[in-house]
Formats: C-alpha cells, sequence, structure tokens
C-alpha cells in the first residue's frame, strides 16, 4: 500500500474536520479518491461526477501534474506523492 | 470576515453556473456541490442611459450594474475604463472591411483591460474585508494588481512564470509589493495561487477566490462598446481568449443592455481569436467538441497562454450560440496583425492585439465573418509591454549621417 497526501480544498474541508491536508491509501488516483471516501464519507461524490469522471470543474494534481495530461484517474500515486484537488479557475 | 456591513451593490447572491446552487455573497468562488464557477446574481434598479452618462468618464458610470458599492469612486482606485472607441476605415479598407471599430483598452492605466476587472475585484475585496490583493498573471494582471494596491495603499501579493517579457516584470516590480517570479508555467502559477489562496484567509486572489467579482469588470468593455456606439449592439465582435472569461462577460453585458432595454435586441456573433501555440478552445470549436482539452502553451502570445481555460466551456457556448466561431493564428501571424494595426490605425498592440488582428483576417478571408457587417475587434493591451515580439522586423529605414548628401543618397526622399 502507498501512502500519499493530499491537499483539500476550503470547499470540502467540511467533510475533513477542517483539515487541509490528509493522508490517503492507494497505487492510483482512482484507488486514493475511494480511501478518501471510506474516511470521508461523501467526499467522492463532490471529486467525481455521477458516471465516475473528474468534475469539469475540478483540476487534479499528482505530483505538479494535472493529471488530465497523464493517465486521469488511473495516474500512478507512488508512496509519498503529494496530490492536489483544486477548483478549475484561471485567467490572469 | 465580517460580511454584515458589506455593500456590493446591486448584487444579491452568488449562483453556480452549472447546477444552479444559491449562496449568499461573500469570499466563494467554486459551489460546494459541483466546484463550478459562481457568477453574481444581481437585482438591478433605476439604471438608465441618462443616470450612466451623468456618471465619471471610467467605468463607474456602470457601477449601477456591478458588484460595488454605490460610493465606489470616493476610494483611492486607478478610474480605468471609458477607453477610445476607434473608426479603423484604414484597416477595414486593407481587410475589404465596411465598418469596423477598434475598442482600445490599451489607454488604461496599467495599459491593458486588466486594471477594470482589478478595480471591480478591490471594491469587492475592500467589503468583504480582504487586507492583501494578489493574484496570479501572465502579465498584465500583474501590472493592474501592483498598481491598484499602491493606490489603495494596501499590500499586493503578485506571482508570474519566471519566464515573462521583461518589459511585464519590470512594469509590475516598479509599483514594489510582493512580487515573486515562479519556475513554472501559468498553469503553474495558477495551481500555487489556489493552494497559498486555501491557506492565506485575507488575502483577495483577485482571479482565484474573488473571481465573481473580478471577472464582472470585463463587462464594463461591453456597455462601453454600446454606449459609445450611440446605444447599439455592434452585429460582430472578435475578443481574444486565454481564460475566456472577457469574451464570456462581454455577451454578459450585451444581455443585460438588452434586458434592461437600454439598447435595441437584434442578433450579434461573437468570434473568440487564439495564438495557434495555446489554442485548446480554438480545438474545441474546431472539432466539435463541448469540453476543451487542455494543452502546455507554447507562443510568444505569452498574455493569453493559458493551457487549462477555465472558462473555455462558456466560451464555446456563446460562440455557438450566436453563430461566430473560434479562430487561432501563428505567431508569424501574431506579429504580421501588431503590424497591420499600427501601420493602418496607429495603434501599437501587445501580442494578444495581434492575435485578435490576426484571426480578424483569417476570419474575413474564410467568410465566417462579415465583410459588411459592423465589426468590433478588442485592443485588450499595449505594445510596449511587448517589444520583443516586434524587434526584430520593427526597425528604422535608414542609418546616415548628418549631412544633406547622406539623406539624398539613402534614396528616402
Ligand atoms: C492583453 C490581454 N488580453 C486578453 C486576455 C484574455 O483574458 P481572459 O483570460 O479573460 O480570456 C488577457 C489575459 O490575461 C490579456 O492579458
Ligand atoms: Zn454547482
Amino acid at each position: 500500500m502507498s501512502t500519499v497526501s493530499v491537499r483539500i480544498p476550503t470547499i470540502l474541508r467540511t467533510y475533513t474536520g477542517g483539515e487541509s491536508e490528509v493522508k490517503a491509501e492507494g497505487a492510483t488516483l482512482r484507488e486514493v479518491i475511494t480511501d478518501l471516501d471510506a474516511n470521508y464519507n461523501g467526499i467522492a461524490a463532490r471529486i467525481l461526477d455521477d458516471s465516475g469522471k473528474i468534475r469539469r470543474f475540478v483540476n487534479v494534481y499528482v505530483g505538479e501534474e494535472d493529471v488530465r495530461f497523464a493517465d486521469g484517474l488511473d495516474t500512478p500515486t507512488p508512496a509519498g506523492t503529494q496530490i492536489s484537488i483544486i477548483p478549475a479557475v484561471a485567467g490572469g | 470576515m465580517a460580511l454584515d456591513a458589506a455593500d456590493l451593490g446591486p448584487a444579491t447572491s452568488l449562483s453556480c453556473r452549472e447546477c444552479g446552487e444559491s449562496y449568499e455573497l461573500g469570499p466563494r468562488y467554486a459551489c460546494e456541490q459541483c466546484f463550478g464557477p459562481l457568477e453574481i446574481a444581481y437585482d438591478f434598479t433605476g439604471v438608465t442611459r441618462a443616470s450612466i452618462e451623468a456618471g465619471p468618464r471610467n467605468i463607474w458610470r456602470y457601477r449601477g450594474l456591478l458588484p460595488v458599492p454605490s460610493n465606489v469612486q470616493d476610494t483611492p482606485n486607478t478610474e480605468p475604463g471609458f477607453t477610445r472607441l476607434v473608426r479603423a476605415d484604414h484597416l477595414a479598407e486593407a481587410l475589404g472591411m465596411q465598418r469596423l471599430w477598434v475598442k482600445d483598452d490599451s489607454g488604461n492605466p496599467t495599459h491593458s483591460f486588466k486594471d477594470r476587472v482589478v478595480a471591480v475585484a478591490l471594491a469587492a475585496a475592500r467589503e468583504l474585508g480582504f487586507k492583501v490583493l494578489a493574484c496570479p498573471s501572465t502579465g498584465n494582471l500583474a501590472n493592474a494588481v501592483a498598481a491598484a494596491a499602491a493606490r489603495a495603499g494596501i499590500r499586493s501579493a503578485v506571482f508570474v512564470p519566471a519566464d515573462l517579457e521583461q518589459q511585464k516584470i519590470i512594469t509590475t516590480a516598479v509599483y514594489g509589493g510582493t512580487f515573486v517570479t515562479v519556475r513554472g508555467n501559468y498553469d503553474d502559477v495558477n495551481r500555487l495561487a489556489s493552494e497559498i489562496a486555501g491557506e492565506q484567509e485575507d488575502w483577495a486572489f483577485v482571479n482565484v477566490n474573488v473571481r465573481p467579482y473580478y471577472a464582472e469588470g470585463s463587462k464594463t468593455l461591453g456597455y462601453e462598446i454600446a454606449e459609445q456606439l450611440g446605444w447599439r449592439l455592434p452585429d460582430q465582435i472578435v475578443v481574444p481568449v486565454a481564460s475566456g472569461s472577457q469574451l464570456t462577460k462581454i455577451d454578459k453585458a450585451f444581455q443585460e443592455l438588452i434586458k434592461l432595454g437600454l439598447v435595441e435586441d437584434k442578433p450579434y456573433k461573437v468570434f473568440g481569436a487564439q495564438a495557434t501555440g495555446c489554442s485548446p478552445v480554438a480545438a474545441a470549436f474546431k472539432n466539435g467538441h463541448d469540453v476543451v482539452r487542455p494543452v502546455k502553451p507554447d507562443t510568444i502570445a505569452k498574455s493569453l497562454a493559458i493551457g487549462n481555460p477555465a472558462d473555455g466551456p462558456y466560451v464555446l457556448d456563446v460562440v455557438r450560440r450566436t453563430g461566430g466561431a473560434v479562430e487561432d493564428v501563428t505567431d508569424a501571424e501574431v506579429v504580421e496583425g501588431i503590424r497591420l494595426l499600427a501601420g493602418t490605425e496607429g495603434i501599437f498592440a501587445e501580442t494578444a492585439g495581434g492575435v485578435t488582428v490576426g484571426c480578424l483576417r483569417k476570419l474575413v478571408s474564410s467568410g465566417a465573418l462579415d465583410p459588411e457587417a459592423e465589426t468590433v475587434i478588442i485592443n485588450s493591451g499595449d505594445g510596449l509591454k511587448t517589444l520583443d515580439a516586434v524587434a526584430p522586423v520593427a526597425t528604422p529605414s535608414a542609418e546616415i549621417d548628418p549631412t544633406l548628401e547622406d539623406f539624398r543618397a539613402s534614396g528616402l526622399a
């Protein structure tokens, strides 16, 4: 099992009791999100849509890479990886 | 943060663009249900042509249509807007068009349209109790935030990609404030800013956690164009697209003016302009997709180099609804566009303006844009900030000794 660290955006901290960073287990992003949901019930449905895909306005980063450039939910998450979940806003 | 005392003018609530969920006005920007972007909902009262015309010659003449307090003019700000709308007959002739206008937003205090959005963000940030004005930026926003914060007498914190044009680095640093160059592209800087915004509760990242308010500032471009045309809408408009916010807000402004009865309802077409080296929205448009696939930008149009444009899907909606298109041009065409606008109208645009002129030309020749119909293009920034783009081709005709003989010999008489 690989343990990773997940940064939680403000709007999801109601699920994590206010924690901005939590630990989770999983070899891929999909497994990490499943594990997150086991500990913070309901959080997966905020990140994924009804068909189980990452929501249109959510950006997920494994390390510094947007997973849309990698393998999406199948992106590997080796032990110690830093994951960030961020609302998609941009404009600069 | 105390919101009880907040005065946000005609703004009534925030509502999710995706799922419609409604929220109280406050420092939020993404829907808790679906992460969708939040938009300001309003209750407009008493806004007439006369009330607007009686206002100051800056964006605050439209304060009754913005999420700002009614006394917004009384607090120090850069007073942007009411830039000139230039009748561009020579450029029209060069492109075989009839009636063409350039909305020249390089005339703003820090020489780009970003002063508009920042002025609204500053006013809202004050009301919401933020202490620091911050942003990730592709350059122009950096200038605007640093200047507005200096004028307002508050701290700024600005983050940009380290490989930005030197002109944009200097024109940000000169205002003082915290200014960080980040080893990464804009999308990296944007991610970092979102993470910092999650930690620094009293920092207003204008385009992140204050984005619903900030974005409304771009509506003033649409209001001004209509007012300057004599309270009419143009038939076609061409707008540069990075995140896509400006384009969608110009459309929103036109729609509001129609609903308020301030202009006659008529069809208009909205066109988006991108650089080929960062054209995720144009690619989605051309492929018939409604999802925008992010790209890694590679273009001289750095101000438009957002590879993961948050408002991309909404640009597609507006463009398709109105019968417009999203076009893209190569870096060489960007440079050509800058020279064409400069040489025909005496307006020196930055690379974003070159993108817009280049796309205008391409849209006319492809037939997507009607050369007979009245058209407005946006010049959103100033060529003095992207000198390197044209330096190789913008050179003197000759160098001579200070003698009449030498001048005659140069063949330039
Ligand atoms: C000069 C200039 N024009 C246009 C844009 C695009 O604006 P938007 O992100 O709202 O699409 C930018 C954004 O940074 C800009 O700096
Ligand atoms: Zn929503």
